[in-house]
């Protein structure tokens, strides 16, 4: 069983700890956190989440730059105490509205008094967000959210963010509106990893989507939802066939398989599709699945990287955008890893479309690597490219170093800036446009000419496309809705002012060909690898 | 805490006071406050009891401010108790003397009217840890076990717990596992339950080793009643309690198939659940339950696979590593299973290298005729990678699949063009893989060698890529016209030359290439003797002399000593035993998964379930009950393999009876509730007068086991085994090799024997109940073979080992005995042979 818990700030400082059976001996969070800093077992740099020293089990995940780390000394299931940390996360983040370590500390009382209903000597008791409410008397001191670095392309670089948590919504679950009333608001995300690997020719290796369907509910007196998928939706498929692309021709969606929150009944799913639940307080996946089925990818990325001379060497990735012009793509970043002795690069970035703001845009920069004194100018001009600099390897001297292209639009961002533009603008990509990344490598050793293109890459691009559709989404469900919905935020949906009699959140689902028909579909964390290789390297 | 001051070198923020001034000023502050019922004062105390809980968190000790603050905790604001609990939970044990004071108001704070107050209280009674204050603790908790709220209840339940930790003797006398027993089966509040059904395992657990009651009652836990009670309202739980109680159901022995497609399809669903946590703990219990059920065990992978990729797809890295390190398992286990799934498990550019490793382990496992293709073909492109640990993994995970013999042809020609690639670590993990390659395919040589001949070995540094390369030199000095002139220069620098196992490997290849082209390398050998001989590595040095002697007493032994004719070797040898492995997979779900160690490597003594015991018990239990007071229940195979001597001996006629009556179809349990209750009270009331009886049965049973084996044998009659010994396989190993047979008898297995022995455990089991471990075990129809140990009771530890090996076509079973004391062997061997007997074995 548990035997500690503590909360770690990316520093190393204790947040929060709770012993709860007195058998780990003291200075275990030190340990910890030396260990997780200086990893060095198996070759690998990153310590694993689960790791043993002096007979004391330490198991942890990085939330928010955070560690939640339990330690024990039994023999228990990985699987539950990760969970469980995950879901003190999500219950934490649910009261705070803000999971960071400025709202924790400033809560820490509050965490305590969670902790102390979650687990119980060891034993986790509760995770749920609804029953703990009736436990938990601190009131929650919020934070300014418009005071933090906005969640932006950055967030989703940090180990171990795979699915980047909610952001538009930062109330907590136990907090008033000024107005006294509190909103009946729930919120229904599409969340999807779609991961899609072309070869060299632009032909498919694979793809594959991660998907998942979050609410999160501020819903009072536990009203029943029902969810209504797509009625052809169909689940499983033998696993011989998984990768048969040939019979996915038809236009239902087919689901590798599924799995569904505690909350959710499927008493009417096989026959209409239907999720009936409950909602509970908080954030939570109301289901996850997994399909392997053929879908048209919303991108096309086109990476090309050339040798111009003995040290010398040119990247151009082209991004075009597959959707219709009506839809536009928010939050992209595109990285791809160059040669480790990159020692500066010069790079344009073109964009064909008419649009105001994405009109022709040329923007050169260049930058030393290794030279500290550039670097720390940077950290003073914008917080954001810290994060990004740090990650770019600037800080250390060697030259291991791999450029990001994230950098290249951040850079730009903050060119934009200044020049009175939002940032989220200048990320923005148009469906049916096409965008081309021009980079000059200088490298700082002679080039072993077949090689760049085996060194650099893969090209990992990660975008979200809220789907601003509301109107046809109403059509699709009857008028059985009572209340309004309108989009806020970045794809998360508002119903408010519900008619306590029939609520029923319908037709809220996916479909990959017909995409933006009748729902709105939020994508995140487009995951394609484009192995990049040069003509004459192709398959023996 | 931490140390009381905090260390001089923390910066003094405004978050981390650290001197003893501020400690000195909260008191002041606090003792101003204590009596103060000023408007504002609960918002003030508020905030110095957080300037105090903030300071205890970051490792200040302000146990000074104790008498403060329990002053200052009369209140009835319960954030600020609140507070006030943590604070005198943290310090009390250290404190026990200023612990007292608080027993006062937390007593009067658990009379309560608020039953959130009375849970609180009693839950920061319970968890001061101070021992001399454990009589002020029996009142509360028998009170709070039988509160009207269940959120006290819950809290006493684990408060019972808590108690048996400070002082388990307090905790047995006051009965409090009876009253969570009738708790657990009655309780409408299903979190009441799961805590006494943890809290229950816990004590009884650490308890079977001291009592046999203890284990008794252990074995009750997991008694069909008890299990299938549970499950019937598993839906009730959350998903914590769904995962200790799977944890419980993993651990009970069905008495028959349909008990097993019984509970299979109740759980069904919950494979379909989001928390991975469930959904593993569900697939032990069907993995632990198909075990003998080869058929139904396979379509039991192919039933799980799904749902394990969908949660690894879901959920942060490190959930799905928990997922992938289990998946890992399973493919290893049966890697054919999943040959066809090979895409799920190409590394995706952000999985965390743990993540990758992981995956690149399970793609060597799967790879087949089939998939050797794609997969190497997706291996080739990781070699490029950026992260180069990853980069040499999948370097190497290309080689072990070309040692697997699929598609060498393609692959050996991928290997070379990684030599092309010049980069450092490329080039010395192909070196070593190359090296491999040829020791098992000696045809390829000439391919390989052309390109390894054009390998500067000043871009070789790494040690082990450097020993293959020079290996490959002498090796194939023939084939290769520079090797001499290389290895001369590499002789050159014998002094720059850091790691011992490169100058081995020089002194080596100088001699193989001597022997080939003597003019040309006998300057370079000379060269290397002398520098070996004058090497400070001692094994450098006595190679370096072995080879000198050795030329120097006949050149012609010394080339069939160093180069002999080679044979390509066939199998590498693998790194885990096969015991290690169905070790870690007894083990499914737990750490020993994701370490890939089974738990007696990294956890202590204590910590560790004393598993093996307590399928002892579990397995003698259910073989007499339903033998002795169950008629309508279907008896198992292996109790009808049971002679009749051990019914009458362990049928234990009144001690389990009347729950045993009780059995029923599992649908009743919840509509008998109240009868099941009132069972419990009557078994509990019977188990104390039948325990004596129970042991001397048992003592009487060895005993008479004595006298029925041993006729011949002057045994002395002294001779019991400890049920609880332990040996790990390192010692059993080295004994094994150290000690001489001392009994070595052949012996006739009986139909039923066979009958029974369609898997090693069946046997392995019915060992164990007789206080004979099992170590390893093996083998497939008709030939099994087991390892068993032995522990004498009294006295010095003594071990008996013994050897079985049992063919099932022929009826035959061999069975070598060593022992540590010889004389002992005898009375040992009859125990063994009458343990045997009762199997049917003889």
């Amino acid at each position: 069983m548990i035997s500690q818990f503590f909360v770690l700030s990316q520093r190393g400082d204790n947040i929060v700890f709770r012993d709860y059976r007195g058998e780990v001996p003291k200075g275990s969070a030190e340990i910890f956190f030396r260990k997780v800093k200086f990893w060095k077992e198996d070759e690998e740099e990153e310590a694993p989440p689960v790791f043993n020293v002096d007979g004391v089990n330490y198991i942890h995940v990085k939330v928010a730059g955070l560690f939640f780390v339990a330690t024990t000394r039994v023999n228990i299931s990985p699987s539950l105490v990760l969970e469980l940390l995950q879901r003190i996360a999500r219950v934490i983040k649910d009261y705070l509205g803000v999971l960071n370590e400025d709202s924790l500390r400033k809560n820490f009382v509050l965490v305590y008094e969670l902790l102390d209903e979650v687990i119980d000597f060891g034993y986790p008791q509760t995770t749920s967000t609804e029953v703990l409410k009736s436990y938990i008397f601190n009131e929650p001191i919020e934070v300014d959210v418009a005071r933090l670095p906005p969640l932006g392309p950055a967030s989703m670089f940090m180990q171990g963010t795979k699915r980047m948590p909610g952001t538009a919504v930062t109330k907590s679950v136990v907090s008033t509106e000024p107005g006294g009333r509190k909103r009946e608001e729930i919120f229904v995300d599409i969340i999807e990893k779609i991961s899609v690997t072309f070869s060299s020719s632009g032909y498919i290796l694979t793809s594959e989507i991660d998907g998942t369907i979050q609410m999160k509910s501020y819903l009072t007196g536990n009203p029943e939802i029902r969810l209504a998928l797509n009625e052809d939706l169909s689940i499983g498929r033998g696993s011989a066939s998984v990768y048969d692309y040939r019979s996915s021709s038809g236009g239902a969606v087919i689901l590798d398989d599924c799995n569904f929150h505690e909350s959710v009944r499927l008493d009417s799913f096989d026959v209409d599709r239907t999720l009936t639940l409950i909602p509970p307080d908080g954030e939570f996946a109301v289901m996850n699945y997994r399909m392997t089925q053929e879908f048209k990818p919303p991108f096309r990325v086109n990476a090309l990287i050339e040798e111009a001379g003995q040290l010398k060497a040119e990247v151009i990735i082209k991004v075009r955008a597959d959707f219709s012009a009506s839809v536009t793509a928010n939050t992209i970043t595109i990285q791809m890893p160059v040669p480790t002795h990159t020692a500066r690069w010069f790079c344009s970035f073109t964009s064909l479309v008419h649009f105001s703001l994405l009109c022709f845009l040329q923007v050169s920069f260049e930058l030393e690597s290794g030279a500290v004194g550039q670097t720390a100018d940077f950290k003073e001009g914008a917080k954001r490219l810290e994060w990004c600099l740090k990650k770019a390897g600037f800080s250390s001297i060697s030259f291991s170093f791999y450029c990001f292209f994230t950098f290249f639009v951040q850079i730009f961002n903050i060119l934009l800036s200044i020049s009175g533009s939002s940032w989220k603008n200048v990320l923005q990509i148009v469906g049916g446009s096409e965008h081309t990344l021009r980079a000059k490598l200088t490298f700082s050793q002679e080039s072993h000419g077949r090689n760049i293109a085996r060194e650099a890459g893969p090209v990992n691009m990660n975008f979200t496309i809220p789907m601003y559709n509301a109107s046809k989404f109403q059509k699709g469900h009857d008028g059985k809705q009572s209340g309004t919905l309108n989009a806020i935020g970045q794809g998360w949906w508002v119903i408010d002012d519900l008619d306590r009699g029939s609520r029923s959140l319908a037709h809220l689902f996916r479909e990959t060909r017909s995409r933006g028909e009748r729902e709105r579909e939020r994508e995140r964390n487009k995951n394609r690898r484009t192995p990049v290789r040069n003509g004459e390297e192709k398959e023996t | 805490m931490a140390p009381p001051p905090a260390p001089p070198q923390k910066s003094p923020s405004p978050s981390q006071p650290s001197g003893k001034s501020e400690v000195s000023d909260l008191k002041l502050q606090l003792r101003q406050l204590a009596g103060s019922r000023a408007p504002g004062a609960d918002d003030s105390k508020r905030d110095l009891f957080k300037r105090v809980i903030s300071y205890m968190t970051v490792g200040i000790d302000v146990s000074a401010a104790f008498s403060e603050m329990v002053m200052c905790s009369a209140t009835s604001d319960i954030v600020l108790k609140k507070m006030c609990y943590l604070y005198v939970g943290n310090y009390a044990r250290c404190h026990p003397d200023l612990a007292l004071l608080t027993i006062n108001f937390l007593q009067k704070d658990c009379h309560d009217e608020d039953p959130m107050i009375r849970g609180l209280a009693l839950r920061s009674l319970c968890s001061l840890r101070v021992p001399n204050l454990v009589e002020y603790l029996v009142a509360p908790l028998g009170a709070g076990l039988k509160d009207g709220s269940s959120y006290v209840r819950m809290v006493a339940a684990v408060g019972v717990l808590k108690l048996y930790h400070i002082s388990a003797a307090t905790c047995l006398d006051s009965d409090f596992p009876a009253v969570l027993k009738s708790l657990m089966l009655t309780d409408p509040d299903a979190q009441v339950v799961a805590n006494c059904l943890f809290v229950l395992q816990e004590i009884w657990n650490l308890e079977a080793n001291k009592s046999e009651e203890a284990s008794r009652e252990r074995e009750t836990l997991l008694s069909k009643k008890i299990v299938y009670y549970i499950l019937n309202r598993i839906k009730e739980f959350n998903e914590w309690a769904q995962c200790l109680v799977l944890e419980l159901v993993a651990k009970y022995i069905p008495s028959d198939t349909d008990d097993i497609f019984d509970i299979m399809n109740l759980l069904e669903d919950r494979l379909q659940h989001a928390n991975g946590a469930v959904v593993l703990a569900t697939i032990k219990v069907f993995l632990h339950l198909t075990m003998s059920m080869t058929d139904v065990h396979q379509q039991v992978y192919e039933r799980i696979k799904a749902p394990l990729l969908t949660l690894v797809g879901s959920g942060s890295s490190e959930q799905s590593y928990a997922v992938l390190s289990h998946l890992h398992l399973l493919v290893m286990r049966a890697p054919m299973l999943f040959s066809s799934d090979y895409k799920h498990f190409y590394c995706q550019f952000s999985d965390p290298s743990y993540v990758k490793k992981l995956k690149l382990e399970m793609l060597t496992a799967i790879a087949n005729e089939s998939n050797t293709y794609e997969i190497v073909t997706e291996l080739c492109e990781y070699a490029g990678n950026v992260d180069v640990p990853i980069a040499r993994e999948s370097i190497r995970a290309v080689g072990k699949i070309a040692l697997q013999q699929y598609d060498v042809n393609a692959i050996v020609d991928r290997l070379l063009q990684f030599l092309e690639m010049e980069k450092d670590y490329v080039t010395a993990e192909t070196l070593v893989l190359v090296k491999d390659l040829l020791r098992k395919y000696p045809q390829w040589s000439h391919d390989c060698i052309a390109v390894v001949g054009n390998i500067s070995s000043k871009n070789v540094q790494e040690p082990k890529a450097k020993a293959a390369l020079i290996w490959m030199l002498g090796e194939y000095s023939q084939d290769m016209p520079d090797a001499p002139y290389i290895l001369e220069s590499l002789i050159e620098n014998w002094d720059e030359e850091n790691a011992a196992e490169v100058r081995l490997h020089l002194l080596t290849a100088a001699m193989k290439c001597f022997f080939k082209r003597p003019p040309e390398t006998q300057k370079a050998l000379g060269a290397a003797l002398a520098a070996g001989l004058a090497d400070s590595h001692q094994d450098v040095h006595d190679r370096a002399l072995f080879y000198y002697r050795l030329l120097q007493y006949d050149v012609s032994v010394a080339e069939r000593v160093v180069n002999p004719p080679k044979q390509a070797v066939s199998v590498f040898a693998d790194t885990q035993s096969s015991e290690i492995k169905d070790r870690i997979f007894d083990e499914f779900n737990s750490l020993s998964v994701v370490y890939q160690k089974p738990s007696y490597m990294f956890t202590d003594k204590e910590h560790r379930e004393p598993f093996e015991f307590s399928e002892e018990i579990g397995n003698l239990s259910l073989g007499q009950e339903p033998v002795g007071n169950s008629p309508r229940y279907d008896e198992s195979d292996k109790d009808l393999l049971l002679s009749t001597s051990e019914r009458e001996e362990n049928g234990g006629p009144s001690t389990n009876g009347p729950a045993a009556s009780g059995y029923s179809a599992p649908t009743d349990y919840n509509s008998s509730l109240v009868s099941l209750s009132s069972q419990t009270q009557s078994e509990t009331a019977i188990s104390d007068p039948g325990m004596p009886k129970y042991t001397s049965q048992m003592t009487l049973a060895i005993d008479d086991l004595l006298g029925l084996s041993v006729s011949a044998a002057p045994a002395p009659p002294s001779l019991k085994l400890n049920p609880k010994a332990a040996l790990d396989p390192g010692t059993f190993q080295r004994k094994w090799g150290q000690l001489a047979v001392s009994i070595s008898q052949d012996c006739s297995v009986s139909p039923q024997g066979i009958a029974a022995l369609t898997t090693p455990q069946a046997l392995i089991r019915h060992m164990q109940a007789n206080s004979i471990q099992c170590i390893a075990s093996g083998g497939q129809s008709p030939n099994f073979k087991f390892f068993f140990f032995a522990q004498k009771l009294d006295g010095p530890p003594l071990f008996f080992l013994v050897e079985c090996i049992v063919n099932t076509s022929s009826a035959k079973a061999q069975v070598k005995i060593k022992a540590d004391d010889a004389t002992a062997s005898e009375a040992f061997f009859g125990l063994f042979q009458s343990a045997l007997s009762k199997f049917g074995v003889l």
